[in-house]
C-alpha cells in the first residue's frame, strides 16, 4: 500500500509540473476569455412581480439544442424578472408527471412541448381548470390549440423537411440519404417525410444510433460505400453533421452534406464549405419568446399568433450567412 | 480413494489431439459464427466484400472491441461493469475541459484524463471488494453518477452541454495522430483505432495465457473463496482488472475527442450493453472462469458486420434493430451449440 501511495504520489507530481509546464499558446479558455467582450449583466427590465414560470420539455439528458431554448427562455426571464424553473425528460409519461408538479406548485405560468401530445393532454386540462395560462413550444402546433395553450411558438417539422426538399432541388441533387439519430421520434420522421414531400429525387432513411458517434460515422459511411449514386446526405441534428462529413471523406464519395440546426461547428463547416446548407429553426426564440408571450399575456393580456402557430422557422442559413452567426452560435445563443 | 487419484493423474497427462484442444477452445464457437455472419452478408449485400467497406467494418468493429477486450477479462474474473459505457465519455470530457480550461497543451488533458479513468476503475474495484456488494449493484451506481457528472460538470465549467472546441490548440494534432488518424494501405484507409484494438487484444492473450495474472484471473472467475485459500491475491487481481476497463475507456475516449473534436455529455449511455454483447458472444460465461480476449474481438467483429451489413444489405431500416437482434442471437446459439459439441467429444 505504501509503495501504491508512492506511485500515486510522483504520478500526481507529474501531471502537476507538465500541466505547468505544457501550457498551450493556442486556443483554450484564454483564448475565449480575450475574445469575450465585457458585456452587461442581465438585470430585469421591469417591475412587474416576481411571477414564477416553469418550462418543462420531452429533452433528452445532454441536448444541444434544447440547451439552447433553456438559454434564450433564461435570458428573458432575467429581463422579464421571472423566476424560471426548467426540467425535461424524454419518457412522455415523466414529462407529464413534471408537469403535475408545476401545477401544484402553483406557478404563474407552464410552457411545455407536445412531442407526445397525448400523453399531456390531461395535464394541460389540469393546468387549464387550475387557470393556469399554458404556452407550447417545438412540437405540438396541431394539438397546441385544440388542449387550450395560448400560443404555439414553433417550427412545423414536416414544413422544415419541405423546405430542405427545395433547397435540394434548387442545388440539382438527385439520390437523397435522410439521416435519423432517434429511432421512433415522432418529429424526426415527420421531417424526412417534409423532404420526400418536396424532393423530385429519391430519398432513403438511416437509422443511425445516435449515442455513439463512431456507429453514426460508420453507419453512413457503410451507406456511401453501397449506393455510390447517393448526392446528399441530410443529417436531422447539427453534431451529426460534422460527423457526416467524415464519413464522407471516409468513403469517397461526393455527396453533399446539410443539416438541422446550427452549433459552431456547422457555421464553421458552412463557412468552409464542406457543409451545403442548414435548416435553422431558432431554438433560442423558441425560449426567449414562450417566456415573453407569457410575461405579455400576465401584464397585458396579450396573445400572439391569432390562433395560430408563431413560426421560428425554417430559416435556411448557407454560406452567405455563416460569417455573421458564428459568433452566436460560439456564446450558445444560435 | 487410491483408485480415484490414479485416475486424476491420467486425465492430467492425457494426449489430447490438435484439433480436440482447438475444440476447446472458448472462442471456436464465435468464430464460427463469424464466418456464418461473414459469409451471410457477402452473399446478400453486393459491396461488403470492398476493401473499402471491409475498413468501415473493421472500424466500426475496433470502437466496439477496444473497450470489449478489458470487459471481456473482466468477465472471465466474475465480474461485469455497467459504468463502461458512459466512462469512455468520462474520459474524453476530462481531457478536453482540463486543457480548454488551463488552456494547456492537450497532451497533458490527456495524461489527466488516463489518472481518473484509472481511479473510477479502482474506485469500482475497491468498492466491489470492500462492500462484498454485487458489481452490478456497485457498477449501476458508478454508471448513474458519471452519466450525472458528465452532464453537470460539463454544464458548469462549459455553460453548454457540450465541451468547446481544442482543435485550435497546442499538441491537437499530435494526439490526433496517435488517437485517430487514418492509416492509408493500398488506397484504403484504416483507422488507427484498428492497430489499438489488435495490439489490446494481443497484450490481453498474453496476460491471460503466458502471465501469473492470468491464473489469477481465471481462478478468481471460477472460485473467489478456492483462489483465495490457494494464495491467489483476488483483491489485487479485481481492482487491476477495473483499472484496465479503465485503460480501454481512455483510449477509446481519446479517439472520440480527437476524431471529433467536441464532446457531447450525453453520450455513450447503453453502449456498456454491447462490449458485454461483444464478449459474451466471444465465448465469456456471464457467471465467469471461461472466455479468451481473441473471442471478445471475434464478437465485436460479428457486432461490427452485423450493424454494416444491414446497411450495406439496404434492407428496410424499419427492421434495423429486429435483424440486428436475431443475427446476434443466431450468432450466440451458434456459438453454445459448437461449445457444447466440443465439450461431448472430450
Amino acid at each position: 500500500m505504501a509503495r501504491f501511495r508512492t506511485w500515486v504520489g510522483i504520478a500526481l507530481a507529474g501531471a502537476l509540473s507538465v500541466s505547468l509546464a505544457g501550457c498551450s499558446s493556442t486556443g483554450g479558455k484564454r483564448a475565449e476569455d480575450a475574445r469575450k467582450a465585457a458585456s452587461a449583466e442581465g438585470r430585469a427590465a421591469v417591475n412587474t412581480p416576481r411571477w414564477t414560470f416553469a418550462m418543462i420539455t420531452h429533452s433528452g439528458d445532454g441536448d444541444t439544442f434544447w440547451d439552447i431554448v433553456q438559454s434564450g427562455a433564461e435570458q428573458a426571464a432575467v429581463k422579464d424578472n421571472i423566476n424560471f424553473l426548467y426540467s425535461h425528460d424524454d419518457e412522455a409519461q415523466q414529462q407529464a408527471q413534471l408537469v403535475n408538479a408545476a401545477i401544484d406548485k402553483k406557478v404563474d405560468g407552464i410552457i411545455v412541448t407536445l412531442a407526445k401530445p397525448d400523453a399531456m393532454k390531461s395535464a394541460l386540462a389540469r393546468a387549464h381548470k387550475a387557470g393556469i395560462p399554458v404556452i407550447t413550444v417545438n412540437s405540438g402546433s396541431e394539438e397546441s390549440k385544440e388542449f387550450g395553450a395560448l400560443t404555439h411558438v414553433g417550427q412545423d417539422e414536416t414544413i422544415a423537411g419541405e423546405a430542405v426538399g427545395e433547397e435540394l432541388n434548387e442545388r440539382g441533387r438527385e439520390q437523397a440519404v435522410c439521416v435519423l439519430h432517434e429511432q421512433g421520434n415522432v418529429g424526426h420522421e415527420q421531417r424526412c417525410d417534409g423532404v420526400e414531400k418536396t424532393f423530385d429525387g429519391k430519398v432513403q432513411r438511416l437509422y443511425v444510433n445516435g449515442t455513439s458517434m463512431p456507429d453514426v460515422q460508420s453507419a453512413i459511411e457503410a451507406k456511401l460505400q453501397t449506393d455510390k449514386s447517393v448526392d446528399a446526405v441530410v443529417t436531422l441534428g447539427a453534431p451529426y453533421a460534422d460527423t457526416a462529413v467524415k464519413a464522407k471523406q471516409g468513403a469517397g464519395s461526393k455527396a453533399e452534406i446539410d443539416t438541422f440546426d446550427l452549433n459552431a461547428k456547422v457555421a464553421a463547416g458552412l463557412a468552409d464549405g464542406t457543409l451545403g446548407f442548414a435548416v435553422d429553426q431558432q431554438p433560442y426564440l423558441q425560449g426567449y419568446e414562450a417566456v415573453d408571450l407569457l410575461w405579455l399575456y400576465r401584464y397585458n393580456a396579450d396573445v400572439l399568433g391569432g390562433g395560430r402557430p408563431v413560426l421560428t422557422g425554417p430559416q435556411i442559413i448557407t454560406k452567405d450567412d455563416a460569417a455573421a452567426l458564428a459568433d452566436y452560435t460560439k456564446r450558445g445563443t444560435r | 480413494m487410491n483408485a480415484t487419484q490414479v485416475k486424476a493423474a491420467d486425465e492430467r497427462i492425457l494426449q489430447t489431439s490438435p484439433l480436440r484442444k482447438l475444440l476447446g477452445r472458448p472462442e471456436l464457437g464465435s468464430v464460427v459464427g463469424a464466418i456464418a455472419v461473414f459469409v451471410f452478408f457477402a452473399f446478400f449485400a453486393d459491396s461488403f466484400l470492398h476493401a473499402a467497406s471491409l475498413s468501415t467494418v473493421l472500424y466500426a468493429a475496433s470502437t466496439i472491441g477496444i473497450m470489449a477486450v478489458p470487459v471481456a477479462l473482466l468477465m472471465i474474473g466474475g465480474e461485469f461493469d455497467l459504468s463502461a459505457g458512459v466512462m469512455v465519455t468520462s474520459s474524453a470530457l476530462v481531457s478536453s475541459m482540463f486543457s480548454y480550461q488551463m488552456t494547456a497543451n492537450v497532451w497533458v488533458g490527456v495524461g489527466v484524463s488516463l489518472l481518473v479513468t484509472l481511479a473510477i476503475g479502482a474506485f469500482n474495484g475497491f468498492m466491489l471488494t470492500r462492500t462484498k456488494l454485487p458489481s452490478f449493484i456497485i457498477t449501476l451506481g458508478t454508471f448513474l453518477m458519471l452519466t450525472g457528472l458528465n452532464l453537470g460538470f460539463t454544464k458548469l465549467v462549459d455553460g453548454t452541454v457540450s465541451t468547446k472546441s481544442i482543435a485550435d490548440m497546442e499538441g491537437f494534432p499530435s494526439a490526433r495522430d496517435v488517437f485517430a488518424s487514418t492509416i492509408t494501405i493500398g488506397g484504403v484507409g484504416f483507422k488507427v483505432t484498428i492497430l489499438w484494438w489488435l495490439a489490446l487484444v494481443a497484450v490481453a492473450s498474453w496476460i491471460l495465457l503466458r502471465t501469473r495474472a492470468g491464473n489469477w484471473i481465471f481462478a478468481v472467475g471460477g472460485n473467489k473463496d478456492a483462489a483465495r485459500a490457494v494464495g491467489v491475491p483476488v483483491t489485487r487481481t479485481k481492482i487491476g482488472l477495473y483499472m484496465g476497463v479503465g485503460l480501454g475507456a481512455w483510449i477509446s475516449g481519446q479517439h472520440l475527442l480527437f476524431s471529433y473534436d467536441v464532446v457531447q455529455s450525453g453520450e455513450g449511455v447503453g453502449n456498456e450493453l454491447i462490449y458485454i454483447i461483444a464478449a459474451v458472444i466471444g465465448g465469456c460465461l456471464i457467471t465467469g472462469g471461461y472466455g479468451s480476449a481473441v473471442g471478445s474481438a471475434v464478437g465485436a467483429f460479428i457486432f461490427g458486420m452485423t450493424s454494416k451489413g444491414i446497411v450495406f444489405a439496404e434492407w428496410n431500416p424499419d427492421w434495423f434493430k429486429f435483424f440486428l437482434g436475431a443475427m446476434l442471437l443466431l450468432a450466440t446459439l451458434l456459438n453454445a451449440w459448437v461449445r457444447k459439441r466440443a465439450e461431448a467429444t472430450k
